[in-house]
């Protein structure tokens, strides 16, 4: 396993941030996730933001074209993590610095993560140096069970790095969302029914008066995308008798768009979800009953799920949201060492999260028509030790540093010193 | 005035001894006439017992098997290429190259696969903030008020928890379960095999130390800032140990003068048992493992150690520690981390990747923890990640070396180094058979070896422990 390549390392840190830039990555293991499947000693070439050529022979056409040599390594589409709160959270428990939920707000489906979202927070460089480079924002839920509309964005920090906004509506329906329901999983089923009815009756219900059976009229018309299915309804349950009465309501709806998140018993329930087409969004690493809901989770879940034919994208919950996404290499990886094939627990990690939120034509592959955003690798992405030596989003080529990087050269200068005595 | 006391001195003794008999208790417990009038002449001094709830842990039955063919990564720098490990009577009986098969010995086939010794977690709360986490068996912090020292998790240890299990299958042999961080001394915390038993008694390792919690920082004065009371800063932390430890120099003191003066008639001070603990931490007998992240905060703790003349075995956490390995090296105060885990809270803010070779390479002594009862199913990953960042900075280490953070350092920081978290001979047969190199994510650990006993088999799902609580549940034996 490689530790570092210099040559490559500086390139990187001098590639200069022009939109027109062209970047020829050469002499790597690509991962492509199309039809190419995996192309030994191939090459990719991003021009103008976008993919242009991905094969074993590239001819570089552009003389200025920067040149990434991967060394052997791995080349790879950037990580899409289908469920974060990256840029929502700095410090968790300083409620100053944490916008996830709003639990004195009588808002619903009218919050919109976008308005609180900063592409300034220092996690976001730190899990764009691991390789994950597009993202699902979540809201977390507050006052009621329905939490607000979550975006997509991507990890370049940039000013416009939310990308898609008011993409998909979460709502909570397992033992938590019980809770705050008033205290039973049938009042917060009563809830979110009687809320997508007001969605549905928007504006007529609320000609006369501001306030529908579950929510008012503000919440109402944000619902009302999701009622009619023009956005994913993301669920939260872990249950599989929950995960049933999900699939029961939809089938009674049919023209919602439901993704299940949570999926801790999914595995249970696995043919069920896989006729329904409804995708699931799970953490690999859960595989202990941490409450009554989750009692059959199991690390082989992804497999029995994948082996199933159900659309799965993983997650890292059991980590957090906000500070180590970061992971989501290492909650796949384990995915494979419980059994799941390698390519199903890559895909989990880029095309199938992209194809859950309807970008997977964009996202999530190295073919042409896609977004530049592919990472260089010194290993297999999934080994723990190997880490990105590269990251291009859009086509440009992403900064290595984070908060945390230079603290750790900081002090190891200071180390190296011997005196551990600050200095300019 | 002088009667009641040696009344219930006289009962104290009585039951002592029929509860140390009924028991079947260490000799020697200390509670008994015979060590008194040894060391004094005087037969009828209070002494307490040091150990009233003893393990009765025994191993479970083991064979005399040899390993060979395999990598072994002996815990404390040694890495041999196609080694042998022979197990006897539960202990290290050879390791090396070339190592024969007694006769009528068991041979495992390593060939290809990777030997450590069993994986040691020095921070760990299963028991005592078990699975599923339901209110009714959150005993893990009694936050009642901020000096507990009096409380003991092996007294809310539920030995049903089945992270215990999935535990097992990550290659833990030992764990230390310890009180939470809600107050500045949380209570005793407690070693133990990470075998099956109806009580924690048969679980705690024999013989190791007790072990104190102390925490620093934000929990504690947010925890009882929040109420109204003491302490409600960091300086109101420093005041609330420094009160603490004061009263246990006068307790001990106290004790000292009684038993020194060795007058049987002499009314002896009065017990108490939040300054036992305390006591024992001065005595040197009880380890103190402190939950403190900044920098700056075990500085001053380090100070506060020396004012009080006691040691601080590890620090727990230590987000910063490698700010100052060198202050910790010099304290001679061990730093237990996490990888890559931070951000939660301001004191947890500068936490990075490389803190543990960073400290590593200073020159303290280092280690890998979880506090997590996911995170202690894959401590080799942990390690691994810490390893491979320390190399990109430039660090150099072995992974034999790195493999001591999950080995033999913790089992320095338990005081249980003399049995455990190393391959060498005499010592517990503690050990983990690996799929792949332990520092790979696809490395899952086939066999799980404690006291020489095969307690797992990945291969066999008859060879696997499973709690109480799992049977007839849905989840029932996947894990």
């Amino acid at each position: 396993m490689k530790t570092l390549l210099c040559a490559l390392f500086g390139a990187a840190l001098l590639a200069p941030s022009s939109f027109a830039q062209t970047t020829l990555i050469t002499n790597g293991r690509v991962v492509t996730n199309a039809d190419a499947g995996i192309i030994e000693n191939g090459s990719v070439l991003v021009r103008d933001g976008d993919i242009v050529a991905v094969g074993a022979s590239i001819e570089n056409v552009d003389e200025d074209a920067t040149v990434v040599d991967a060394e052997g390594g791995w080349i790879t589409p950037g990580l899409f993590h289908p469920h974060t709160q990256l840029g929502l959270v700095e410090v968790a428990l300083e409620s100053s610095t944490s916008d996830a939920s709003a639990n004195e707000s009588h808002f619903t489906a009218a919050i919109d993560v976008a308005d609180a979202f900063n592409p300034n927070a220092t996690h976001i460089a730190s899990t764009r140096i691991e390789g994950v480079t597009r993202f699902a924002l979540f809201p977390s839920t507050g006052s009621a069970i329905i939490g607000g509309r979550g975006a997509l964005g991507e990890t370049s920090g940039d000013a416009d790095s939310l990308f898609a906004t008011r993409q998909f509506l979460f709502a909570d329906l397992s033992q938590s969302g019980a809770s705050t329901a008033g205290g039973s999983r049938a009042a917060a089923w009563a809830f979110l029914r009687a809320a997508l009815e007001d969605a549905r009756f928007y504006p007529g219900r609320f000609m006369a008066h501001h306030e529908g059976d579950a929510i008012d009229r503000f919440d109402a018309a944000a619902l009302v995308s999701a009622a009619r299915g023009q956005i994913p309804l993301v669920l939260f349950v872990d249950r599989a008798a929950d995960i049933r009465r999900a699939l029961a309501f939809r089938d009674g709806n049919q023209q919602l768009q439901l993704i299940i998140a949570g999926g801790a018993e999914a595995w249970m329930v696995a043919d069920e979800l896989a006729e329904a087409g409804v995708p699931v969004i799970l953490d690999p690493l859960r595989n202990l009953p941490g409450s009554f809901d989750t009692l059959a989770s199991r690390q082989d879940g992804p497999a029995l799920l994948h082996a199933a034919g159900v659309t799965t994208a993983y997650t890292t919950v059991t980590a957090d949201l906000y500070f180590n996404p970061r992971l989501l290499a290492q909650h796949a990886g384990n995915a494979v060492t419980a059994g799941a094939q390698w390519a199903d627990a890559f895909r989990s990690i880029t095309l199938t999260p992209a194809e859950i939120y309807g970008v997977g034509d964009r996202y999530g592959a190295l073919a042409p028509g896609y977004a530049g955003d592919v990472v260089v690798w010194d290993g297999d992405p999934l080994e723990v030790m190997s880490a990105p030596v590269a990251v291009l989003i859009d086509g440009e080529t992403q900064s290595l540093e984070s908060r945390q990087t230079r603290l750790a050269e900081r002090y190891a200068e200071l180390r190296a010193d011997g005196a551990y005595a600050y200095h300019h | 005035m002088l009667s009641r006391p040696r009344l219930m001195t006289a009962a104290i003794l009585a039951f002592g001894a029929l509860f140390l008999s009924a028991c079947n208790g260490p000799a020697g417990g200390g509670d008994t006439e015979d060590e008194t009038s040894a060391s004094t002449g005087a037969d009828q001094l209070v002494r307490f017992d040091p150990d009233p709830y003893p393990s009765t842990y025994t191993p479970f039955e083991s064979t005399t098997v040899l390993i060979t063919g395999a990598t072994v990564f002996d815990g404390v720098g040694g890495r041999i290429e196609n080694g042998s490990v022979l197990i006897e009577d539960g202990r290290i009986a050879a390791i090396g190259a070339d190592i024969e098969a007694p006769e009528g010995a068991e041979t495992v086939d390593a060939t290809g696969r990777f030997i450590t010794p069993g994986v040691i977690d020095i921070h760990s709360h299963l028991g005592v903030y078990p699975s599923p986490s339901v209110g009714a068996h959150s005993d893990g912090n009694e936050v009642t008020g901020p000096v507990t020292a009096e409380v003991w998790a092996e007294h809310g240890i539920w030995p049903q928890d089945p992270g215990f299990d999935t535990a097992m299958a990550g290659g833990v042999t030992t764990l230390h379960v310890l009180p939470g961080s809600a107050n500045l001394f949380g209570g005793r915390g407690v070693t133990l095999r990470n075998v099956p038993s109806r009580t924690v008694q048969g679980m705690k390792f024999p013989d190791a130390p007790y072990t104190l919690k102390m925490a620093c920082g934000e929990n504690p004065k947010r925890v009882y800032g929040s109420q109204g009371r003491a302490p409600g800063s960091r300086m109101g932390n420093v005041a609330g140990y420094r009160e603490a430890w004061q009263r246990a120099v006068e307790y001990r003191r106290s004790w000292n003068r009684y038993w020194d003066a060795g007058d049987t008639d002499a009314s002896p001070p009065a017990r108490n048992f939040e300054l036992d603990t305390l006591m024992g931490v001065l005595d040197g007998e009880i380890l103190v493992q402190m939950h403190c992240y900044r920098a700056d905060e075990m500085a001053q703790i380090i100070d506060m150690a020396e004012e009080f003349n006691y040691q601080v075995t590890t620090f727990h956490h230590a987000v910063e520690a490698y700010k100052i390995p060198d202050l910790l090296a010099e304290a001679d105060a061990c730093a237990a981390v996490w990888a890559d885990w931070g951000g939660f809270k301001m004191e947890a803010y500068d936490s990075i990747r490389e803190n543990l070779p960073l400290t590593h390479i200073g020159g303290a002594c280092a280690m890998i923890h979880s506090d997590d009862d996911l995170g202690i199913q894959r401590l080799n990953q942990e390690v691994a990640k810490a390893l491979s960042d320390g190399r990109r900075l430039g660090l150099e280490i072995s992974d034999a070396d790195a493999v001591a953070w999950m080995t033999a350092n913790p089992a320095r920081g338990l005081g249980i180094f003399d049995e455990t978290g190393s391959l060498e001979v005499g010592k517990r047969a503690d050990l983990v058979i690996w799929s792949h190199h332990p520092f790979s994510t696809y490395a899952n650990a086939d066999h799980v070896y404690v006291d020489g006993a095969l307690m797992y088999d990945r291969a066999d799902p008859q060879r696997r422990t499973l709690r109480d609580f799992m049977l007839g549940q849905p989840g029932e034996g996947a894990y």
